[in-house]
């Protein structure tokens, strides 16, 4: 059986991050990280894998990058998380890549490695913050996709998981092969020891590039890019800004501050809708 | 001539989503005077009650899809139906509320119809040369950018709230001419199986992702969401709330702002008991005014705050919600 994560390399959020004059992010800072969503990708792939061992099956987890010389950073803590190959593929034509470029490379990644039973990864890039490449990805791979899952499970070949909608719950399951992208509440990713962190720089890094996928440079990168940033800013700092300590009186003063502004209704409300 | 599509979020009773007429009109800015709005919804809910409210908002035409068997509550499905609809009509642009679950559709939308996607838009206008152009907060609220779709489609995903609704201005709107369709959706869509669905209580407080104001508690509020009620019962907010408060069970998970929960950015935003850890700034940043009620003078919030009062919010907030009742009846 085989479990492909896939992940991303993103500058850290805890980090000043920036727009460049192309209006794409700037990966320079040497800060980057695997994205903290991704990390329960990997641990809910290496919870399955370890669950299928001890039924005595045979599994593999991958996981599986595509970015600049700084991404094979990503897979590498994939493999301390515990996942026991990766890919990175590594290609000047993948930069700039929109949502469905990237889903396309990843698509081409997960294709190469032959079947893959389980595709996972997390629920947003914590730059783009988009959501969109996990359906992209279940759509390019042609496979029932599970998104935002809260908790994943496996059995008799079919896969389950609870989700957390703005409207409802829901439980769905699918035959595999299938997709699922986990939410940060699916678990609680391990922090790799050093013997683990001694034992992932034995693991393998296979480095691809679009030429080993058939990927066509042309629909991926700045080339295959549907959507183009014109301009970028950073927020102007907010100005006029009030600190106090409140001696007893400051909802008072907040009160009337907010009505003063016209920041809460002068006349309660009625109620009303559309 | 134009035409641009509009995704009717809907309410299993057939009750349109709040911001759906918000999507209308922005729609009718890039359709133009020569242009046409055309509504899609997707489900055998009741229409009836939507339609006049959807011809004052300037939509012509209403595409009634039903799926048959298939869910529609499945993106794949629903992806399925608006790419039909797509084709049916040679729409260029689908205006969408930026759902997860329209994010899922649109992502497939896209790659069946070759359309560039915008995702999280606070606005959406024609540039110069006839572009859909898309402006947005990027990085935790930290940077605006404006995004130009270059293929000829566009699915653009706009926030909750981002547009004032407004009416069509001529007199009599004529009710849309409702054009059902039945769609055959693929084996492919249809082999996740939806095992169990507990619809959310609805509640009567605004909807948390498109409210003016939202009133926030985090870990300083020890788990009593009482003062926060009650003063967003005085100020007709929605109540909200950070990772450790839903984490705790104080409040439902559906309550979380942040960057893997709700999105908002309403006119007024309180946060109280609130630190603003970067996960949590990332989901209210964009908000207009930030005003925050904490012990800790030190809680990064501060340092994002219109007003910030360093105190005890079960002293700050009483009096706040009991000030603001005197002054506006008084």
């Amino acid at each position: 059986m085989r479990i492909v994560v896939c992940v991303k390399h993103v500058p850290d959020i805890q980090s000043e991050r920036a727009l460049g004059p192309d209006g794409r992010l700037v990966r320079d800072g040497g800060d980057g990280t695997l994205n903290e969503l991704d990390e329960n990708a990997v641990e809910a792939a290496v919870v399955l894998a370890e669950q299928a061992r001890d039924a005595g099956v045979d599994v593999e987890v991958v996981v599986v990058t595509a970015g600049p010389d700084d991404a094979e950073d990503a897979v590498r803590r994939g493999l301390q998380l515990g996942a026991d190959a990766a890919v990175h593929v590594l290609d000047d034509a993948v930069a700039g890549s929109d949502v469905i470029g990237t889903a396309r490379v990843l698509a081409a990644a997960v294709r190469h490695l032959g079947e893959a039973d389980l595709v996972v990864t997390g629920m947003a890039g914590l730059d783009g913050l988009t959501s969109l490449v996990p359906a992209a990805l279940a759509d390019l791979l042609d496979l029932p996709q599970l998104t935002l899952a809260s908790s994943v499970a496996l059995a008799d070949g079919t896969v389950t998981v609870r989700r957390d909608l703005d409207h409802a719950t829901e439980v769905l399951e699918a035959p595999l092969p299938a997709l699922v992208s986990v939410t940060d509440r699916a678990n609680e990713p391990r922090y790799p020891n050093f013997q683990a962190i001694m034992a992932a720089r034995k693991k393998p890094v296979t480095v691809l590039t679009l030429a080993d996928l058939g990927v066509d440079a042309a629909t991926v990168g700045v080339a295959g890019a549907r959507t183009e940033v014109v301009e970028a800013a950073p927020r102007p700092p907010r100005t006029d800004r009030v600190l106090v300590t409140d001696d007893g009186e400051a909802g008072r003063r907040l009160a009337a501050w907010l009505l003063e502004r016209d920041l809460v209704r002068t006349t309660p409300a009625t109620g009303e809708v559309l | 001539m134009a035409t641009v599509l509009v995704l009717l979020d809907h309410a299993d009773t057939g009750a349109l989503r709040g911001s759906v007429l918000e999507l209308a009109t922005a729609a009718r800015g890039l359709a133009g005077p020569d242009g046409a709005v055309h509504g899609v919804w997707v489900g055998d809910e009741p229409l009836d009650p939507a339609l006049p409210v959807l011809g004052r908002h300037g939509v012509s035409v209403v595409h009634a899809v039903t799926t048959g068997d298939a869910d529609p509550l499945l993106t794949p499905v629903l992806a399925e139906a608006v790419v039909d609809v797509v084709r049916a009509t040679g729409a260029t642009v689908l205006l969408a509320l930026s759902t997860f679950e329209n994010k899922e559709a649109a992502a497939r939308v896209a790659i069946a119809t070759g359309a560039g996607v915008v995702t999280d838009a606070a606005s959406v206008e024609r540039d110069a040369a006839g572009r859909v152009v898309a402006a947005k907060t990027v990085l935790a609220g930290t940077w605006t950018t404006r995004c130009a779709v270059l293929t000829d489609a566009a699915v653009v995903l706009l926030k909750a709230g981002a547009v004032v609704s407004s009416h069509v201005e001529h007199d009599a709107p004529h009710a849309p001419e409702v054009r059902p369709r039945t769609v055959a959706v693929t084996a492919r869509a249809t082999r996740v199986r939806v095992v169990e669905r507990t619809p959310q209580a609805p509640s009567d407080r605004p909807d948390l992702s498109s409210a003016d104001v939202v009133v926030v508690g985090g870990r300083g509020t020890g788990g009593d969401f009482g003062p926060l009620e009650a003063l967003a019962d005085e100020v007709g907010a929605a109540v909200g709330a950070t990772r450790v408060a839903t984490d705790e069970g104080w409040i439902g998970h559906e309550a979380q702002i942040g960057q893997t929960g709700v999105t908002v950015s309403p006119r007024l935003y309180l946060g109280l008991g609130v630190s603003g850890a970067v996960h949590h700034r990332g989901g209210m940043q964009a908000s207009g005014t930030i005003v925050a009620v904490n012990e800790d003078p030190e809680a990064p919030i501060f340092e994002i705050a219109d007003y910030g009062v360093v105190g005890d919010l079960f002293q700050v907030v009483p009096q706040l919600t009991e000030e603001l009742r005197r002054l506006r009846r008084g």
